[in-house]
């Protein structure tokens, strides 16, 4: 036992001596939350747009009025002719042009229908269909406010969909269960197997072996300080979520804990594989990047939903470990659920352990090649 | 008295490369005993398979009473194993090292602190130094101590001195003719001839085959010729004319002279006669005592005619 410490406080002492090492294990987890938190968001905030308001009517300015004060939208500026459009456009501030037609006020109330042309930079398409559908949603409810209060007719616009997935507009909510799916299973995996095939360069696994030390002994050893400072990553992030997202964990806390753990240990055994079938550190960086993060990303429904991919994807992604967690602290996190909900996946994540376990011990060679 | 390696019969292959064939050989407790060969010999090789590391496809290796194959576990307690490449952890302290490998083995510093002192004093005064930072003696004697940290009854130190200035390895074997004293039993390999003098008894291994293994100085006296050392300003010139003497048989560099034998093992004035029309003068020749190197090179010489002719 007395060994054993001795190897664990010596991995510690790997990890806090070496600068990297503590970058990718803290830094990369904090700046990928906010990353994703921020940059990639698909929330609209302050997005510049130009008006183009040939009627000047009552109406227009109530309309105009809506949208800027939404929050989602700011004035940028105001224009006079159709041809200031493209000019205003090209100079990439201004998002959209908001175009009233003229006589816009009249012709709602005397034909029940009147045009608003929402003119977007085509060239962002992500953020193009944003503002349409955030403006045709504000255009809507002013619809409804004006059938409120007036018996006459209703304009001619869409429905709004995005609204109803997500009702709150945060797009964090779909990252932060993304992002610490991600985050574990690259840190846990990446690190350990570059620890341990760094000894196999090092030439230090030959002395390691030559020592009285058994192979379990060596693994676990690898394994535990990477467990804990995992774990106090995960804490690290849900804090995070929480106090700069606001984004509460709905269920029990300790079930997300527990389940956590599974996924750190998990990720650990996957990382002990990999280091067991690769020879150098580059090896084990390339097979845990390509062949972890990629995948995790796109096939975990990380990002892209699962149910739309083809049917063979779908078998692919089934075989991904953390597409299991992901539906596990989602339920956790944003619907509040308990463990009855998420058992079977528990199961599986469970059942990769083993047999990531079983495969590195029968691979571990207590000898070199 | 009490063997503690017995080799026989042990072959190797990697792919179609036979790094080691047929080789056998016995080390007896306290020795200190040396594998010399050029790089690529085999030296390496043997040494992982002594140290439990390698299984040999044929043959057996008995080591402190145990096969290294099926005993691998018991020997692993008592082996003090130095790899060839420095192989302690760079971003460890002198003192985390040495203190690591003692918990790993099961001791501390102080238990054994008498076997190392005579090693460990010269870098004690670095303990706090990361090992990375440490000059190539100071690794070296570092490597060294944590190998014996834990009082191993057989140290295995693969090539120790390659890469270490002439002082340092002057005191490195020193500090090894010191630990026989602790009933350690030695074996060691290196490229460097001069080096050979130093152990009990040496093993002469090239192209993985053992051509010889006996004390030192009686591999000296087995050279069968009479040697001349011949001395002439321009010594790369010298070298060409001795080799194109027909009276020649062998003439290799030897420091600053050139080592040659003669078929007849004399010489008369023919040969001063032979190099002044080759353009040199000043030529000094004197015989004199065949060094391990020389007796190497016979054996190789021997080996590579009967390869030739079969």
């Amino acid at each position: 036992m007395k060994r054993f410490l001795g190897f664990v406080n010596k991995e510690f002492l790997h990890i806090f001596r070496d600068v990297r090492t503590l970058i990718i294990l803290f830094g990369i987890p904090v700046l990928q939350i906010l990353l994703f938190g921020f940059v990639v968001s698909t929330d609209l905030k302050n997005a510049q747009v130009a008006f183009l308001d040939l009627s000047q009517d009552e109406m227009t300015q109530k309309i105009s009025d809506k949208i800027c004060s939404s929050g989602f939208f700011r004035r940028s500026e105001t224009l006079l002719s159709y041809n200031d459009i493209d000019k205003v456009l090209r100079k990439n501030k201004t998002k959209a042009v908001i175009v009233f037609e003229k006589d816009f006020g009249r012709n709602l109330i005397s034909e029940g229908k009147a045009t608003i042309s929402i003119i977007t930079d085509g060239s962002e398409p992500n953020m193009a269909t944003l503002i349409t559908n955030y403006v045709t949603g504000i255009v809507t409810s002013f619809n409804m406010e004006l059938a409120g209060t007036q018996a006459a007719g209703t304009f001619l616009v869409q429905p709004e969909v995005r609204m109803f997935y997500n009702p709150s507009l945060k797009g964090h909510f779909m990252f932060v269960p993304g992002v610490i799916t991600l985050i574990l299973i690259i840190i846990c995996a990446l690190m350990t197997s570059v620890t341990i095939t760094r000894e196999k360069e090092f030439g230090t696994m030959e002395v390691l072996l030559v020592s009285p030390l058994k192979p379990f002994q060596i693994i676990l050893g690898k394994v535990i300080p990477y467990f804990l400072l995992s774990f106090i990553n995960v804490i690290l992030i849900l804090l995070l979520s929480w106090f700069v997202f606001g984004l509460p964990v709905k269920g029990s806390l300790v079930l997300l804990l527990a389940e956590s753990m599974l996924y750190i240990l998990m990720s650990l055994t996957l990382g002990i594989l990999i280091s067991t079938v690769s020879k150098t550190m580059q090896q084990a960086i390339f097979i845990s990047l390509v062949g972890m993060m990629l995948p995790t990303i796109l096939l975990s429904g990380f990002i892209f939903p699962i149910e739309n991919m083809p049917a063979g994807y779908g078998w692919v992604a089934a075989l991904m470990p953390p597409k299991y967690f992901i539906i596990i602290i989602k339920n956790i996190m944003i619907k509040g659920t308990g463990f009855l909900y998420v058992w079977k996946e528990t199961l599986i994540l469970i059942l990769f352990t083993l047999a990531f376990t079983g495969l590195s011990i029968r691979n571990f060679k207590i000898r070199l090649q | 008295m009490q063997k503690i390696i017995e080799a026989r019969g042990i072959c190797k292959k990697f792919g179609k490369t036979q790094a080691l064939k047929d080789i056998s050989f016995e080390v007896s407790e306290g020795e200190i005993f040396g594998f010399i060969g050029p790089d690529g010999a085999g030296k390496t090789t043997l040494f992982r398979i002594i140290a439990t590391l390698l299984i040999p496809d044929e043959g057996t290796m008995e080591v402190m009473g145990l096969d290294s194959v099926s005993g691998y576990r018991e020997l692993r307690k008592n082996i003090g194993y130095m790899p060839g490449r420095f192989s302690l952890y760079q971003d460890l302290s002198v003192e985390e090292n040495l203190n690591f490998y003692a918990t790993v083995f099961g001791t501390t510093l102080k238990e054994n602190y008498d076997l190392i002192a005579d090693i460990y004093s010269h870098i004690e005064p670095f303990k706090k130094r990361l090992a990375g930072k440490l000059s190539g003696g100071m690794k070296q004697k570092l490597a060294l101590s944590c190998a014996l940290i834990h009082k191993p009854g057989l140290l295995i130190l693969d090539e120790p001195t390659t890469g270490v200035d002439a002082v340092s390895r002057a005191e490195f074997w020193g500090m090894l003719r010191n630990l026989r004293q602790h009933n350690i039993t030695i074996i060691v390999s290196t490229p460097y001839m001069d080096e050979a003098m130093k152990c009990d008894r040496v093993a002469l291994i090239q192209a993985g085959r053992i051509l010889s293994v006996n004390q030192p100085d009686k591999i000296r006296e087995q050279f069968t010729r009479k040697l001349f050392s011949v001395q002439a300003p321009e010594k790369y010139k010298l070298i060409h004319a001795l080799r194109s003497y027909p009276g020649t048989v062998t003439a290799y560099p030897f420091g600053d002279s050139v080592h040659v034998t003669f078929r007849s093992d004399e010489f008369d004035n023919s040969l001063y006669e032979y190099l002044r029309g080759m353009g040199i003068t000043n030529v000094v020749i004197h015989e004199t005592r065949a060094g391990i190197e020389d007796r190497f090179l016979e054996l190789m010489e021997k080996g590579t005619t009967a390869i030739d002719r079969g």
